[in-house]
């Protein structure tokens, strides 16, 4: 379908600020997302700095207030230091990963893959952007009120409700950034079933379509759940309803269990994206094919969709729940493992007879062929119901979901910025300080989460600013605040990079990874409005992987 | 057709040593005489889980490496040469792994699940002491009018918690007995677990309860039966107005103090 026409409602390309407010085009949306994202990435980050620093050592650092812009010291030690933890889990979530994923690298690519000259609806993406930025700017303000959030991301009641501190604006944060998820949904899962480039079947979309497409029917489905969730906190909490209260014949269980049956499946809104970027990344540096194509989608990635709303009481294994029930969901999650194994083994497959030309980007998703494994293995004495009474909120789950989501997934995130900076600036930003950069943070990420795996099977719990009864953990949560430092160098060298190579950078060519893929083929880097100068149509055979001609009717 | 043949051979094989792996997994019966300590039993099984998880990732990670270093471009203008997968290739790639996977799964759930019976199922003879989350302290009622801050309990005889809580959601989190629960106003659960041996441990509460979360905690002792008895003795002695104080019995031999774990 290529009736839309992207000139109509944007022509305005130049670069004064209101055009860039105003914008429709979604490679300018996806950009403003990966700000927004950043932005978000480096308060976050300043908070986990904070957090590492109080945790240095048991007792007071007395540091930590600071970092909440509490510098009148009027909130006890624990509180503040909740509050920073409140941050930085909800922010590196709702405003980091999911905008990025699916804000930036979707808005920026999924169009450009599939040939469309702009997302179905360009008005109501540019409203999910605004949104989106208006749910930072609510979060933003936890730290400009008195009685700053400390609920956790997880914000479960009755704590939530009881507690003097604002709940309300996690809940309106929650409310922006979902409903621009929502809407963002709708968009994308109508531009890739109705605007794909005449001929392009759904067999021949890049992986990464594939994985947006998932995550997005995620997203349709379950946020809503989310957001009646902390809309019944809300009630509870201001307009004095007992939802969740027990006295009033409510059930504190409730809202873990809606909770939930939005947030294991957002962790697929994450890990989905993040693995369609490897995919096509690998497979483009590699000049190769994906491996067991439709294995990868059909068993891997529509199973990841198929089995994802079924696992949720694994969050809620010592919550009290019927052991029937932990033991059926102990089952259906560890069979998480057999979808998740059929993409893997299609990724380490696209490498297979490849010819793997190593650039920055590469080596970034190399290090996620690596995060990966830790991650997702570590996960599956976790799934196992009888293992988690014991390491369940230990620091040995904080580390398993560091290495999939805080490492895996923010290191695809940082690949796709390498690999497709090209397109977007029409400049490189290889070079040797982004490699300095990523190995210092790879040294950082090791030393940071290692040791907390080590004390979390001995019984390091979470979310712990003090731990007098643990004092033999001491030096490994020192070891583990001098990595998270480290990560600070690199994330520094790496964003500072960015900045200077989208103005400085070594120009590129259109294609300089001699891609078979729509965006570099058929699109100028960067691409003007409506993208592509001549529309776009495949060919039956066109794959975006096709870098040697087959004999098609051998295979 | 013949290579179609073959595929399902493979599928066929592959998934018949998913479901013997999966019977050999399955629970035995429990140790005769004598109680099966979880806490052990889970020392047990975590072993067996790490060489899992270490045998999958470093096929995992071998692999990775070998390709990596294979297959690296030896000019700038190369491009790969993998031929595409014929169907049955195709599907031996997908349901070989998937039956494998299964296989481990299985293996998993069922060691996984024979554990999970052992600490579910709350022996008979039991001494029960309820427990009150509050922030930021337990307490615990003993059930005979005698109550205390810390938990003090008697070697060779198990523990059943049955806990709730007064305000807001807490988690009881015994370390050294490798089991938690979490404690909510409304409900009731509880845990188990065996003292085999003298012991000072303490719990922690591990659900996040607001300000002092990370400082709730208690010494739970493990003591031999007759300190036990003296302890108690005196607790319920206390709770007699009139009654004279007097030393209670000789005082024991102090529990080991172990670290936690
Ligand atoms: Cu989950
Ligand atoms: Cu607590």
């Amino acid at each position: 379908m290529t009736t839309a026409t992207s000139t109509d409602f944007h022509d305005k390309s130049g670069s004064t600020l209101k055009e860039w407010i105003f914008t429709t085009d979604h490679k300018r949306v996806g950009v403003l997302y990966l700000v927004g994202a950043i932005a978000a990435f480096i308060v976050a980050g300043i908070m986990a700095l904070g957090i590492r620093l109080e945790q240095m050592s048991p007792g007071e650092s007395g540091l930590i207030n600071y970092f909440v812009l509490d510098f009148a010291k009027t909130m006890p030690t624990g509180t503040a230091y909740n509050v920073a933890l409140y941050f930085h889990g909800a922010a590196m979530i709702l405003a980091f990963l999911i905008p990025a994923l699916t804000g930036f690298a979707a808005n920026y690519l999924v169009p450009l893959m599939i040939g469309a000259p702009d997302v179905a609806f360009p008005r109501i993406n540019a409203l999910s952007l605004w949104l989106f930025w208006a749910g930072i700017l609510v979060a933003l303000m936890t730290f400009f009120v008195t009685d700053k959030p400390d609920i956790m991301w997880t914000g479960y009641p009755p704590y939530s409700v009881t507690t003097t501190a604002n709940t309300a604006l996690y809940v309106f944060t929650v409310h922006l950034i979902g409903f621009s998820s929502i809407l963002g949904a709708v968009n994308f899962l109508v531009t890739i079933i109705y605007m794909r480039a005449p001929g392009m079947g759904w067999d021949q979309m890049n992986i990464f379509v594939w994985t947006t497409f998932a995550a997005f029917m995620i997203q349709i489905v379950f946020v809503p759940v989310l957001a009646s969730a902390v809309t019944l906190l809300l009630f509870d909490k201001y307009m004095g309803t007992g939802f969740f209260d027990p006295t009033r014949g409510g059930d504190v269980l409730l809202y873990q269990n809606l909770f939930w049956f939005y947030s294991h499946p957002a962790v697929y809104v994450i890990f989905l994206p993040a693995v369609g970027l490897l995919f096509d990344i690998i497979a483009t540096q590699a000049r190769n094919h994906v491996f067991n194509y439709k294995a990868c989608v059909y068993g891997g990635i529509i199973g990841i969709l198929a089995i994802t709303g079924e696992v949720w009481i694994h969050h809620l294994y010592i919550a009290g729940m019927p052991d029937w029930l932990r033991i059926g969901m102990m089952v259906s999650t560890l069979l998480i493992s057999v979808p998740v194994g059929l993409l893997l083994i299609s990724l380490w497959g696209t490498m297979y007879k490849g010819a793997i030309h190593y650039n920055v980007s590469m080596w970034y998703a190399v290090v996620c062929l690596f995060l990966i494994l830790v991650g997702g293995l570590t996960g599956i004495p976790l799934a196992i119901t009888s293992m988690t009474v014991h390491l369940s909120e230990t620091s040995f789950v904080h580390a398993h979901f560091h290495f999939i989501m805080g490492l895996m997934a923010t290191f695809a995130v940082f690949s796709a910025v390498y690999h497709w900076f090209p397109k977007i600036t029409g400049r490189s930003a290889d070079s040797a300080i982004a490699k300095w950069a990523l190995w210092i943070k790879v040294i950082g990420t090791q030393v940071t989460f290692w040791p907390l795996f080590i004390i979390g099977v001995q019984g390091m719990p979470r979310r712990y600013w003090d731990y007098a009864m643990f004092p033999q953990f001491e030096t490994y949560h020192t070891i583990a605040t001098a990595g998270a430092f480290l990560i600070a160098i690199g994330v520094i060298l790496m964003v500072g990079g960015w900045v200077w190579s989208a103005f400085y950078g070594p120009k590129t060519d259109s294609n300089p990874w001699k891609s078979k893929s729509i965006e570099w083929t058929h699109a100028e880097s960067p691409p003007g409005p409506g993208n592509f100068p001549k529309p776009v149509a495949v060919d039956p055979y066109w794959t975006p992987y096709n870098y040697i001609e087959w004999d098609h009717d051998k295979y | 057709m013949l290579k179609r043949f073959e595929t399902l051979i493979t599928a066929g094989a592959a998934y018949l040593l998913m479901a013997g792996i999966a019977v050999a997994g399955t629970p035995h019966a429990a140790a005769p005489g004598g109680i099966k300590n979880p806490a052990h039993e889970w020392n047990i099984v975590w072993e067996e889980i790490l060489w899992d998880l270490w045998i999958v990732g470093g096929i995992f990670a071998i692999v990775a490496i070998w390709l990596l270093v294979k297959f690296r471009a030896k000019s700038p203008d190369q491009v790969g040469s993998a031929p595409p997968l014929n169907l049955d290739k195709a599907l031996a790639w997908a349901l070989v792994p998937a039956a494998l996977f299964m296989a481990d799964d299985f293996l998993l759930a069922a060691k996984g699940w024979s554990l999970w019976n052992l600490q579910r199922t709350v022996p008979a003879n039991a001494m029960e002491v309820k427990v009150t989350g509050n922030q930021w302290y337990f307490e615990y009622d003993y059930g005979n009018g005698v109550t205390d801050t810390d938990l003090t309990v008697p070697v060779g005889r198990p523990v059943v918690l049955r806990m709730t809580s007064n305000d807001v959601i807490h988690s009881f989190g015994l370390t050294e007995y490798r089991v938690k629960e979490d404690i909510m106003p409304g409900r009731i659960t509880h845990i188990w677990f065996y003292p085999d041996k003298p012991v000072e441990t303490a719990v922690v509460c591990v659900e996040f309860c607001g300000n002092s979360h990370s400082q709730m905690t208690n010494a739970v002792k493990a003591v031999p039966q007759a300190d036990f008895d003296a302890w108690m003795a005196k607790k319920l002695e206390k709770k007699k107005p009139a009654a004279a104080a007097q030393p209670a019995a000789p005082a024991a031999a102090e529990p080991a103090k172990t670290q936690t774990p």
